[in-house]
Parts: structure tokens; sequence; C-alpha cells
């Protein structure tokens, strides 16, 4: 479907972006395994979808059509994710696996299981910021949010990874689930 | 109680992305608050925290190359295929999304197209809005009352906005704020409608280009760009276009 040069295009200014696209969906799914699945699904649709690419950012350009298939993906098998966006006790018991509860060993795994008890959300606008390192304009982009809401949105999710983080004895008790 | 400022506008600071006269703005706080020194030394503690933990995940070797033997084999399949209808297995919602996103890439990119300049200006104009909107921001003088306003910007700039107050016609006037557009300092002036803020952007004519599309929307956000009495107007809201429009034309009159 591609021209010859439009493969080398697509090989020189998309897929350099791989990490990215990998690093987003396995935030946004929790899960290395279904990361692999969906990044493979929306890499090949990205290289379909190429010929609508004609300039801009590639990155931003492939990470909106990842999170695109990072959230059709949820909807489709754990729809019970995006409710948690909601309900800020529920994320803690339904999307924790019985390890998540333990006690985490060192300072990553406490930061990492922080991350992921954000809601979806929160957590998709600061991997963005955080890891990835886009700005607020390449955020809104990627996340059709306007800007502001981009603001306000990374505000929210750091103050509530602050809490998460913050030592609560209430919380203790979870330790022995 | 927590400052208002340890919100949103404490995090654009963090980020790099408020622009050098709202950080100016901000830091100008910061010498009179400890609580958002304290929640910024917070803040950046958690950022490098974050950093040290090494949380950005690269793909699998295993999969770039699945990915790589996927695109080859798409490659092929659909030089198979293309003479046959290729969206058939794809089915038919499959192809409306595509298509769908292919136009809305086109209309971006020709949006972008028009004017590297057109773009920095609406960007600018549409971030200013956004920051107007924190607490605080809004106006640098709150006053319903044109007679107010209109001096106040007086000595400020070079030139006199003409201010109206068009309470009667449901756009009440809220106060003025001094912004920067395209590199120089111009009033807005700032109406109600309903709930919501308008932002009125005036400068005096600088040419026969306008800076802008005449109107359009992005992000939710409306503008609406007029001339008159030799001033360019711009108007940007959340409100609807006809609401914008409609105040577009009081204002020219």
């Amino acid at each position: 479907m591609l021209e010859p040069h439009e493969r080398e295009r697509f090989e020189r200014l998309v897929m350099p972006h791989q990490d990215a696209a990998f690093n987003l969906a396995r935030w946004l799914l929790r899960s290395r395994e279904d990361a692999e699945d969906v990044t493979q699904e929306a890499m090949v649709r990205a290289y379909r979808f190429f010929g609508g690419f004609q300039g801009g950012e590639p990155r931003a350009w492939l990470l909106q059509i990842v999170r695109n298939a990072c959230y059709t993906w949820i909807e489709k098998n754990r729809a019970a994710d995006l409710m948690t966006e909601f309900d800020e006790s529920a994320h803690h018991s339904s999307g924790a696996t019985p390890e998540a509860a333990a006690v985490a060993s060192s300072e990553r795994e406490r930061l990492m299981k922080a991350l992921e008890s954000l809601p979806a959300r929160s957590r998709e606008v600061l991997v963005l910021r955080e890891l990835e390192g886009c700005s607020y304009k390449e955020i809104a982009a990627i996340s059709s949010i306007p800007i502001g809401t981009v603001m306000s949105t990374l505000a929210r999710a750091r103050e509530r990874l602050q809490q998460t983080l913050r030592p609560a004895p209430g919380k203790e008790v979870r330790r022995d689930v | 109680m927590t400052c208002e400022h340890s919100g949103s506008l404490l995090h654009g600071y963090l980020d790099g992305e408020l622009g050098p006269v709202l950080a100016a703005e901000f830091e100008r706080h910061l010498e009179s608050c400890s609580q958002c020194i304290a929640q910024l030394e917070e803040q950046e503690s958690l950022r490098s925290s974050l950093r040290a933990a090494k949380l950005y995940e690269r793909a699998p070797a295993g999969l770039k190359m699945k990915i790589k033997r996927q695109i080859a084999n798409t490659e092929a399949d659909d030089e198979q295929w293309s003479w046959v209808p290729i969206w058939r297995w794809m089915g038919a919602s499959a192809a409306i999304v595509a298509l769908m996103t292919m136009s809305y890439f086109a209309a971006q990119r020709m949006l972008t197209a028009r004017s590297g300049v057109q773009e920095a200006v609406l960007t600018e104009m549409i971030d200013a809005h956004v920051r107007s909107l924190q607490p605080g921001h809004l106006t640098d003088v709150l006053s319903t009352d044109q007679h107010t306003v209109k001096p106040w910007f007086d000595g400020k700039l070079d030139y006199v906005p003409a201010v109206k107050d068009l309470a009667e016609n449901g756009f009440p006037l809220v106060g003025g704020r001094l912004d920067v557009l395209n590199g120089r300092s111009v009033a807005v002036l700032v109406y109600g409608r309903r709930k919501h803020f308008i932002n009125v952007f005036v400068w005096p004519e600088t040419g026969k280009e306008s800076p802008v599309p005449a109107s359009g929307s992005r992000n939710g956000y409306q503008w609406n760009y007029s001339r008159a009495h030799g001033m360019e107007i711009c108007a940007i809201s959340d409100v609807n276009a006809a609401d914008l429009h409609d105040l577009s034309e009081l204002l020219q009159e």
C-alpha cells in the first residue's frame, strides 16, 4: 500500500519511537504482556495510516494512535479500570495484584505501585510528562485535551501520587491481605 | 488552608510552561508564600525520585522484531489485496474511523499550512486565555465600569482601546488586563457570558494580513477575529461560536 520511499520514511520517522509507544502502553495497561500486543497492533495501524501523516511531530502522532489503541483495548477487556476514575478508593484493591499489596521491597517498586494506582487519565498525562518528557502542547495533542486541562490534570496526578507515597498508618492493614 | 497558586500554576512553573511574564509573576509570589515554596520543593523531590527510579520501560527486542516482520508482511498483504475491496476485512466501521482520522489530520495540516505566524499567534492567544482562567489572572483592573477600565490602560500602552460595557446585551464587562501577544503588549478586555469569560484582545492594525483566521475553534476554545476603527480585535472563549460572533459585532459598532 505504501510506496517504497514512504516505507523508508516510516522506518526513519516513526519506528524510532517504538520505545515511547511501548512505555506509554505499558503504563496505561499496567502489564508488559498486554502492552506488547497493543503496541504491535498500534504500530501496524500507524503504518497503514502513515499516508495521512505528512508533517508535525511523529512521536506525538504515533503516541496518539497508541493511546487510542490502549483505551479501546481497556474498554473491551477491562472496562472496570476506567470506572476507577471516579472512585478513588477502588483502584487500590481492583487493579492491584496480591504482590502489589505486599510491602514494596524497594523505592522503585514503591513508586511503580503508586503510579499504577493512579486513575488512567492522570497516569497517562504524568507518564507523558515525567517519563516521556513531552511538552504541555504535545500532551494536549496526544490526549486530545486543552492545554489548561493538561496543567490541572498534572497537578492532581502529582498531588495524588504524593499522598499515596506518604506513609499512611491507616493503610498498613493492606500488607496482611 | 492551601494557597490558591499551589494548584495548577505551581505545576506549570515546575514544568517551565508558564511563559516569561507569568513565571516572573509566580516567582514574585514565591517570595512571600512559604506554602508554595514547600510544595515546590516537595514536588521537585518527587520528580527526582521518579527519575532515579528509572521507570521508563523500553520495547523488548523480540517485540521490535515482531513488529518489523509484521510490517513487512502488511505490505505484501496489501499488494496482494490491492485489487479487491481492501476494507472488506477491516470492516466498515474501521474504514470510517480510518477516514475520519485521515481527514482530521488533513484538516489540521491545512490549518497549519496556512501560515506559521497565524499558528503561533493563535496558540499564544489560546494559552493566554487558558492562563487568564487561573485564579487571580483574569484581570489587572477589576471593574464593570468602562470609565474605570479605559483610563487604566492610559500610559501602559501606546494606544487606548475603546471600552464598552455591554451588560445590556448580555455581555457584562468584568475588567481589563495587559497581556503579551506576538512580542508586544496588548490590551485585553474581559467580558462575562453567563458563567463563562471571554477575553478580547485589542491592538492597533499592523497590516493587511490578518494574524489569525477569521474564526474557528480548537481544543474547545472558539475565536472570532475582526477589525474596526483602526484596531484589530480577537475574542476568544469557550462560549459557543454564535455568542462570540454577537459580541464581535457589538464591539465593531
